[in-house]
């Protein structure tokens, strides 16, 4: 080990308490950015999970529709038209909306209606582990996540229940299709979602498109969007980065996990800073020491900067370790927080950045020093 | 070419501003010399430590000359002050100074580290350094750990572990009893004697007296009496002539 690096730390461990003081500020400050950007994504991923999950190209839409769940129609003529084009593979109407459930003790739980033919270019329940999606084609029958079956009174496949005093048969369970409105996903056929949701037959809520493997896809999405009308046609990617926008940006939910982090990079940056700084001014001697036997500015610069580095590389792996413990515990929450090797990677850099900064302070004290006071000690 | 390391020729130096300004040097000449161990003596407030500071590249002179192995000082910025200090003085402190969390060696090898020498090499010139100032022994130890003296014996160590021109210490004997002070004193002279370096104290010692070659008392800020010291080596001539 270096020698710099060994007297950096040594100055950070000698003062195990200020030490100490210093992991908590780093760790609750990371692990606060970690859980709040962690939540971010999870919340980003989830708000889009149905438009994931579509086999779409393209989705046309009630014009300015802000995201899956948008209540408005479109003319299901519309889907007629765009079928017989060239380079469209399907064309698929989708109803969404909400239902009421029934349960065997009477009593009422809202539920969200996804109801698509489940042909080609559609959007089928996923994630399936029990059950037959296909049988959902077969009379008045559904798929729910088993996530739900507390909720929805059910035990799984079998169960019975009503929606809009229809009775309903569980014949498919998925697992960890969650709304992150808690409203449970009920998968229903196209004629069905009709009868529970009460939207007219010439009527939808989106139309899925796919293209044909070699069909141009800029010339259909032009020639399709010139027979929309009133409707509005996106791709998939656009129709995705949409709807996570309103709902992270729109409704103030992202600014509000942005705010979180925010914090917890300022309040990390402001006990590393004083610890770092006491530390420093606590071995003001010693930096005079070396300024006086010639040391440049440069050398104790870095001593400080190695003190932040290690506090950062210390502090991360703790808070590293907390982290993955809150990722497992909310894995099969109603939000989980997900952490990506890409958000790893930026809040080591994040912490770094945090550490090195909180170090100016320090770093703007020994430039001051005057070497000269070693002689009056 | 003379063989001075250290010239200081009418250097003046004032402290303070308005009503607290203080003459501290009012034409100061003097030259250190390799081979000699010279004693700076006075009073408290003679102006002997503002002549260590000046000397040692801390302060640059308000008026007059100072050159340090052929640099000169007067004009030079805090990092180049630095420089020279780095390249050519070493420092021994009445407090040692060390760095209480490393062992004598790192402390000694810290004078090489900032001269960016690093690693095996380093390290093994930190621990001959110390063998010659008689630790081999304690080259493990943490400055917690030893006496005074040998505290003091590596903060030579480290001031002499960069072989430079000139070695300055301010009373290094000043917290230590008799025998530790006079093996010190015999370390220093060595160095001077043995390593051909310019050393000079600053004290208020009078034991340390029979270990100088020269003699210098300063009083308010000048130079009061040159004498040769009372080692029987035999003389060198004088660097400066006497000035009252």
């Amino acid at each position: 080990m270096s020698l710099v690096l060994t007297l950096a730390s040594r100055n950070l461990f000698h003062d195990r308490l200020r030490f100490v003081a210093t992991m908590v500020g780093i760790v609750f400050s990371v692990v606060l950015v970690m859980v709040q950007m962690g939540l971010f994504l999870g919340f980003g991923r989830m708000v889009t999970t149905m438009i994931d999950h579509a086999s779409a190209d393209l989705w046309i839409l009630p014009k300015g529709a802000k995201c899956f769940e948008d209540p408005s129609l479109i003319d299901v003529k519309l889907r007629d038209r765009v079928a017989t084009m060239d380079g469209v593979s399907s064309a698929v109407p989708l109803v969404i909306g909400f239902s009421d459930w029934r349960l065997e003790s009477g009593e009422l739980t809202p539920v969200f209606i996804v109801g698509a033919d489940l042909r080609d270019g559609s959007l089928q329940p996923f994630n399936v582990v029990d059950g037959n999606v296909q049988a959902l084609t077969q009379g008045a029958n559904v798929a729910v996540d088993r996530s739900y079956f507390d909720r929805l009174g059910i035990s799984g496949v079998g169960s019975t229940a009503e929606i809009r005093g229809r009775k309903v048969r569980v014949v498919a369970v998925t697992d960890g299709i969650r709304s992150f409105a808690t409203t449970p996903y009920v998968f229903v056929d196209l004629k069905n979602a009709r009868n529970y949701t009460g939207t007219p037959r010439d009527r939808a809520s989106s139309v899925l498109v796919r293209l044909k493997s070699d069909a141009d896809r800029e010339k259909a999405l032009s020639e399709i969007r010139a027979q929309a009308g009133d409707a509005e046609v996106l791709t998939s990617d656009d129709f995705r980065s949409r709807s996570r926008s309103f709902w992270l940006f729109g409704t103030g939910a992202g600014a509000a996990l942005f705010a979180g982090a925010l914090l917890g990079v300022i309040v990390g940056t402001v006990i590393v800073a004083q610890t770092l700084y006491s530390s420093t001014k606590d071995h003001l001697n010693e930096f005079a020491t070396l300024r006086a036997m010639g040391s440049s500015n440069g050398y104790i610069y870095t001593v400080i900067i190695y003190q932040a580095l290690i506090n950062a590389v210390i502090g991360f792996a703790i808070a590293a370790g907390i982290g993955s413990i809150v990722v497992q515990m909310t894995a099969k929450s109603a939000l989980p927080i997900v952490v990506t090797p890409w958000l790893m990677a930026a809040l080591f850099a994040l912490t770094v950045v945090m550490c090195v900064a909180s170090g100016i302070g320090a770093i703007i004290r020994v430039v001051r020093i005057d070497p000269a006071t070693v002689f009056m000690r | 070419m003379n063989d001075y390391v250290v010239e200081a020729n009418a250097v003046e130096k004032t402290l303070g501003r308005g009503a607290g300004e203080v003459h501290a040097l009012r034409g100061i000449d003097l030259s250190l010399r390799p081979g000699e161990l010279t004693l700076l003596m006075g009073p408290s407030g003679s102006g002997k430590t503002t002549l260590l500071l000046v000397l040692g590249c801390m302060l640059t002179p308000t008026s007059g000359s100072v050159t340090v192995c052929g640099t000169s000082i007067s004009n030079a910025d805090k990092e180049a002050l630095a420089k020279i200090r780095r390249e050519h003085v070493g420092f021994v402190f009445q407090s040692y100074h060390l760095f209480p969390t490393l062992t004598a060696t790192q402390n000694v090898q810290l004078a090489l580290d900032i001269r960016g020498e690093h690693g095996k090499r380093a390290a093994q010139k930190s621990r001959e350094a110390l063998a010659m100032v008689g630790l081999e022994q304690k080259m493990d130890s943490l400055p917690g750990g030893l006496s005074g003296g040998e505290q003091q014996r590596v903060a030579i160590a480290r001031a002499l572990v960069a072989n430079p021109s000139v070695v300055l210490a301010d009373e290094p004997t000043g917290a230590l009893d008799g025998n530790n002070g006079q093996s010190i004193m015999r370390i220093l002279a060595d160095t001077a004697h043995g390593r051909e370096r310019a050393v000079l104290v600053v004290t208020h010692d009078p034991r340390v007296i029979p270990y100088a070659d020269r003699i210098i008392e300063i009083e308010d800020g000048l130079i009061v009496q040159e004498r040769p010291g009372e080692t029987d080596r035999p003389r060198m001539p004088k660097a400066v002539p006497f000035r009252a």
